[in-house]
């Protein structure tokens, strides 16, 4: 959960990309890098196979200017999202503020959606919170490719709670940035409500 | 149980601080840092040069929760203590209070031993610390309502806004 300290007067906050093998989480990731400018992002951090498939966890770091003297930090996690790395994947949700749900829209990969997105309750459950209580939104991607899901079958499927979704091409950035500053907003709006 | 958030007032923050330059000195170590088990970098003291201190903080924090889950798998608790060894620098790693990581790194201007001895009586130190720390927040429901209001939150929108784009 957030570490604000008053006496650096910084906010600290963790977002955390979160789907299916291949769904384009990491991707998400490199293309906030690529176009944010240097001053507001750090470096970059990715723990990754030979094959640049996730291995632990990617990690980037972007900071608002400050806020009422505060300066707001979110850093940016992905977990593993390959079936067998679920021992990892459990362990970056720690501490989690904000989670962005990435699906892969193609219509071959609902199973392993809904699979994820199960998982993903249960491995909050085991760090002792609920999807009920974190502010998360979804993110479709993929959307370039052919054989996807139209919106609405996907809503059906993976959004009953009816929580923001965003339509994405992440490799070409389309629905990225919307999908991060509406994260990023309902972890604020959360912060300031407590 | 969930962690709430953890919050640090500046008398906390002093002392932690304090605990933290006696240890860097004790033990003649290059810096030291705390980490929030989640990865959020609480505090760093020492000469870290140019280093990336935020990915340090993250990567220390998964690195630790690597090995705990290790721990539990060979049937250990956890190991409260990692040390990696360098050719020129070496990181020794405990935990404080069951949520707070301190990480020492030290050459060989020092010896493990020492490193060790002064880490533990910092530990001690620290922990009391942040017991209150963490008794506070579950207390008082803390002072952050002061800061984090309706326009705290309009203005990070703002920056949201103007910041979070291609």
């Amino acid at each position: 959960m957030a570490l604000i300290n008053y006496s650096s007067r910084e906010i600290n906050c963790k977002i955390v990309y979160y789907g299916c093998g291949l769904c384009g989480k990491t991707t998400n990731l490199l293309y906030i890098h690529e176009k944010i400018p240097d001053n507001i992002k750090g470096e970059m951090v990715s723990l990754a196979t030979e094959t640049d498939r996730t291995l632990f966890f990617d990690f980037l770091p972007l900071e608002l200017g400050a806020v009422r003297g505060f300066k707001t930090r979110f850093h940016l996690y992905t977990v593993p999202g390959q079936v067998h790395y679920d021992a990892s994947r459990k362990l970056i949700l720690k501490g989690v503020d904000g989670i962005v749900f990435v699906v892969d829209s193609q219509r071959e990969r609902l199973e392993d959606n809904i699979e994820s997105f199960e998982n993903l309750k249960i491995n909050l459950n085991k760090q002792g919170y609920s999807l009920e209580d974190i502010p998360y939104i979804i993110q479709y991607n993929k959307l370039d490719l052919p054989n996807v899901m139209t919106y609405e079958q996907m809503e059906r499927h993976i959004n009953p709670d009816g929580v923001p979704a965003f339509e994405s091409i992440a490799i070409s950035g389309v629905g990225v940035f919307d999908s991060l500053k509406a994260i990023s907003k309902l972890v604020i709006a959360k912060l300031s409500r407590r | 149980m969930p962690e709430g958030d953890l919050v640090v007032y500046e008398e906390d923050y002093e002392k932690v601080n304090a605990i933290l330059n006696q240890l860097l000195n004790e033990s003649q170590s290059n810096f030291v840092l705390l980490v929030d088990r989640s990865g959020q970098l609480i505090s760093i003291q020492g000469e870290t040069k140019s280093m990336d201190s935020i990915a340090f903080a993250s990567l220390s924090a998964g690195n630790y929760a690597a090995t705990s889950e290790l721990a539990k798998i060979i049937g250990e608790r956890e190991f409260s203590v990692l040390f990696h060894q360098g050719d020129r620098e070496s990181i020794h790693i405990s935990m404080v209070a069951e949520r707070v990581i301190l990480v020492v790194v030290f050459d060989d201007k020092t010896t493990l031993g020492l490193v060790r001895l002064r880490v533990n009586k910092a530990c001690e130190e620290l922990a009391s610390v942040f017991t209150a720390i963490f008794d506070k927040v579950s207390a008082e429901e803390r002072r952050a309502d002061v800061v984090l209001d309706s326009s705290f939150q309009g203005g990070a929108e703002e920056e949201i806004d103007k910041l979070f784009r291609e």
